[in-house]
């Protein structure tokens, strides 16, 4: 389970690396979410009052956690709506690359899933890229709900944030203001950043149209352009995920060398980890960030050494015969890039699916079974270690709330977070998050298991067409978007049912989050005693590992076994289908 | 009602409207216009032009079975590096048809190059469809079949391969590559 020591320094100099930017950042985020002067505010501040001035909203005034939850939704569902109609009208609207016989409307269930994809910070995609979107449609539509999806999810952990540290307040924040302040300031400078070192790579940014070549040996192929860097970027930063391209980050112009695959990953884990710094800081404790930050940590490197070392691994099933003909010590190398290699891919699949982006640099469904396990047990795990924007801190922060509750079982007194006591209610509510993940997974996976609409499905015959259908919807509840993407997702049931899956996974999470916020802000501080279960140091990091995975394990086992864990046997066995 | 609108769904309006004109138009152009500037030849798609004529990019692999050209791996593509349909085979690792594909091209491969054991990237389909790479073991399993191709010596073939190799950054990142198409341009003698 150890990968090649290439592999591993590949691994720690990306985690050092995110780790030490924890602190600089958690620091600007914090102060820029708390509307504190930054070295931005002379360029930003005056679109910042701008913006605050479109909307007609005071940005001293806060909101109770109801009506913040009403403004997620309410903005969400704009977003959805404008979406769907951007999509079904974008022949007639300017910027359509191929003319108006080229790129058509999206047909309406398509393009309902691929709105409610992108709004949920999903990134599912059911479309092939590069002819099914005009440039208008991916940069003014798509890339923008890269931004604010991401925005959303920054928001909503901070009101859960400031819900847990604040004392007998009413109210967590403002949703319009959190929404303005993390775009402006988080995202939209860092993505720009990050976008021209894609550029000084060989991603492309572009608004020609494709061009058609003569290659060497006299062939022509046509080669799709279009602005791709200023997507790729806010994709990765925002853990988005919807490729350009079909082929994702594997394709040359979204990822065309080892150095931009290092940065897209370095850009997918800054803001997760830099957030448990922020909440570190807003709780007046540093160590119970580092603590959150910890046990993502671990989490993500153990998958990443066997993801890693799954890949460098050689396919049982290529038969003896042909094995000995064959020199595959560069590992399963189907459906990964060369530049990549078995390591760099296996790491990236850990990444993108540790949090909740869902970009592929390699087609995970080739993935050896237990390769392929890795990233299908990171979302089932909730999508917190380190988790998407936002998203991973407020489910982890939901599992701490379990895990003080289970620390308290065992000792016999009333949890605490946060020198506040947790009562029936917030209980209820962190359990509904869980539950709902896991009876949007496992149902629409056992209802897709049972119809013929969802059997049509899978392309992969054995236990691996039904890893095809539970990752799918482990995928899109967990807003993540990668795909086991053998499975032919384009059809009325996938569509409709992965937009419904996506949907749960969102605001079936945000909405108890945000209700656990509002009324742990207005309870009073209780003073730290013996009894106290401290959530700092290695005990509650120890103690919150075992719980996610312990959740995790017993919820999704079974599926599991059905699937990877079958696979991995019949692979050994040399069994085909 | 009015409160809803005016608190609620108003806002949800405005700063849809007015980020899609940040993030979707403002910050696309001022990348692009910065990316053209600073940039040009990769923001454009590190095009390779020989004698006025693009014939492809560097970045993007083409189809090669001349024998006097290094092939690149297997191209699940459309018909075969196709950009307009990138992506992989996506055949699991216990598929028949995945089985059945390697044996083929194993096959194939043996009889173009001889009985050395074949480079796995040449036999398997690459995540893209695309990769333009091929590994330094798999360009140098190609080399006696395309210097007895062009009747030059290995050892010439050889050295361009070398020239077009590259290792991984710092030594750590990623795998080492050979760029098929530039490679390929060398040969001919194409590549200025």
């Amino acid at each position: 389970m150890i990968p090649s020591p290439l592999g591993l320094l590949q691994a720690f100099s990306l985690f050092a690396v995110v780790l030490l930017l924890a602190r600089p950042l958690g620091g600007y985020m914090r102060a820029v979410m708390e509307g504190e002067r930054t070295f931005l505010w002379p360029v930003l501040r005056p679109v910042e009052r701008g913006v605050y001035k479109i909307l007609r909203v005071d940005e001293k005034s806060e909101q109770r956690w109801t009506a913040y939850a009403v403004s997620v939704i309410v903005f969400s569902f704009v977003c959805i709506l404008a979406l769907y109609l951007q999509q079904r009208l974008q022949t007639y609207l300017p910027l359509n690359q191929g003319g108006t016989a080229g790129i058509l409307p999206v047909a309406p269930d398509m393009a309902y899933n691929t709105s409610v994809s992108f709004d949920t910070n999903t990134n599912w995609q059911n479309y092939l890229g590069e002819n099914t979107m005009t440039y208008l449609t991916q940069m003014a539509g798509l890339a923008v709900r890269n931004f604010v999806s991401a925005a959303t999810g920054i928001a909503v952990a901070l009101a859960l944030t400031r819900g847990l540290v604040r004392k007998s307040m009413p109210t967590i924040g403002n949703f319009w203001v959190d929404l303005t302040r993390s775009t402006l300031y988080i995202l939209l400078p860092i993505a720009f950043v990050g976008a021209l070192v894609l550029v000084s790579q060989g991603v492309i940014q572009t608004f020609a149209s494709s061009l058609t070549v003569h290659t060497l040996q006299g062939a022509t192929q046509i080669i799709p352009l279009g602005p791709v860097a200023s997507q790729e970027a806010i994709k990765e930063l925002g853990t988005n995920g919807g490729g350009f391209f079909n082929a994702n980050s594997a394709h040359p112009f979204e990822n065309p060398t080892t150095i931009s695959n290092w940065v897209e990953m370095l850009l997918i884990l800054i803001i997760p980890f830099g957030l448990t710094n922020t909440f570190g800081r807003m709780a007046g404790n540093a160590r119970q960030g580092w603590a959150l930050a910890a046990v993502m940590m671990i989490v993500l490197a153990t998958g990443s050494l066997v993801a890693m070392s799954s890949e460098e691994r050689t396919n049982p099933s290529i038969p003896t015969a042909v094995a000995q003909n064959v020199d595959q010590s560069a590992g399963n190398m189907e459906g990964k890039e060369v530049r990549f290699g078995a390591d760099g891919s296996g790491l990236f699949a850990t990444v993108t699916t540790g949090t909740s982006t869902g970009a592929v640099n390699s087609m995970h469904d080739s993935f050896l079974p237990i390769g392929g396990l890795v990233p299908l047990f990171n979302i089932e795990l909730g999508e917190i270690t380190p988790g998407g924007a936002g998203a991973g801190l407020y489910g982890i922060l939901v599992f701490s709330i379990i895990g003080v509750f289970i620390a308290g079982l065992m000792v016999g007194r009333t949890p605490e977070f946060l020198g506040k006591k947790i009562e029936a209610y917030e209980m209820k509510m962190a359990m509904l998050v869980v539950l709902f993940l896991a009876a949007s997974i496992l149902g629409f996976s056992a209802l897709a298991s049972a119809t013929t609409a969802g059997q049509a499905g899978p392309l992969n015959g054995g236990p691996h067409g039904f890893s095809e259908i539970l990752y799918a919807f482990s995928s899109q509840t967990g807003n993540n978007g990668s795909a086991f993407a053998g499975l032919s997702g384009n059809t009325l049931f996938y569509n409709i049912a992965g937009a419904f899956a996506m949907m749960l996974g969102r605001y079936a999470m945000i909405v108890p989050i945000l209700a656990i916020a509002g009324s742990m802000a207005g309870k009073r501080r209780v003073a730290e005693s013996l009894g106290t279960f401290p959530t700092t140091g290695p005990i509650w990091v120890g103690l919150l590992i075992g719980v996610i995975i312990i959740v995790g394990a017993l919820t999704f086992f079974p599926a599991l076994a059905l699937g990877p864990i079958a696979d991995q046997l019949l692979n050994n066995a040399g069994r085909l289908f | 009602m009015r409160n809803f609108l005016k608190s609620q769904l108003w806002p949800a309006i405005a700063i849809l409207l007015t980020f899609t004109v940040i993030t979707g138009v403002i910050y696309p152009v001022a990348v692009t216009a910065v990316a053209q500037v600073v940039f040009p030849g990769q923001a454009n798609g590190s095009m390779v032009v020989v004698d006025g004529q693009t014939i492809g990019s560097s970045l993007i692999g083409q189809a090669f079975d001349d024998p006097k050209y290094f092939s690149g791996r297997p191209s699940a593509a459309g018909a075969g590096y196709d950009p307009t349909a990138s992506g992989g085979s996506n055949l699991s690792s216990t598929s028949k048809a995945l089985i059945n594909a390697i044996t083929v091209r194993v096959d194939a491969e043996r009889k173009a190059n001889g009985n050395a054991p074949v480079p796995i990237d040449l036999v398997t389909a690459s995540a893209s469809g695309l990769d333009p790479d091929i590994s330094p073991a798999a360009a140098d399993y190609q080399v006696a079949r395309v210097a007895k191709a062009r009747n030059i010596t290995e050892d010439a073939v050889r050295a361009l391969v070398a020239k077009h190799t590259s290792q991984p950054f710092l030594g750590f990142i990623g795998a080492a590559t050979v760029r098929v198409l530039e490679l390929n341009l060398d040969l001919d003698g194409l590549l200025k």
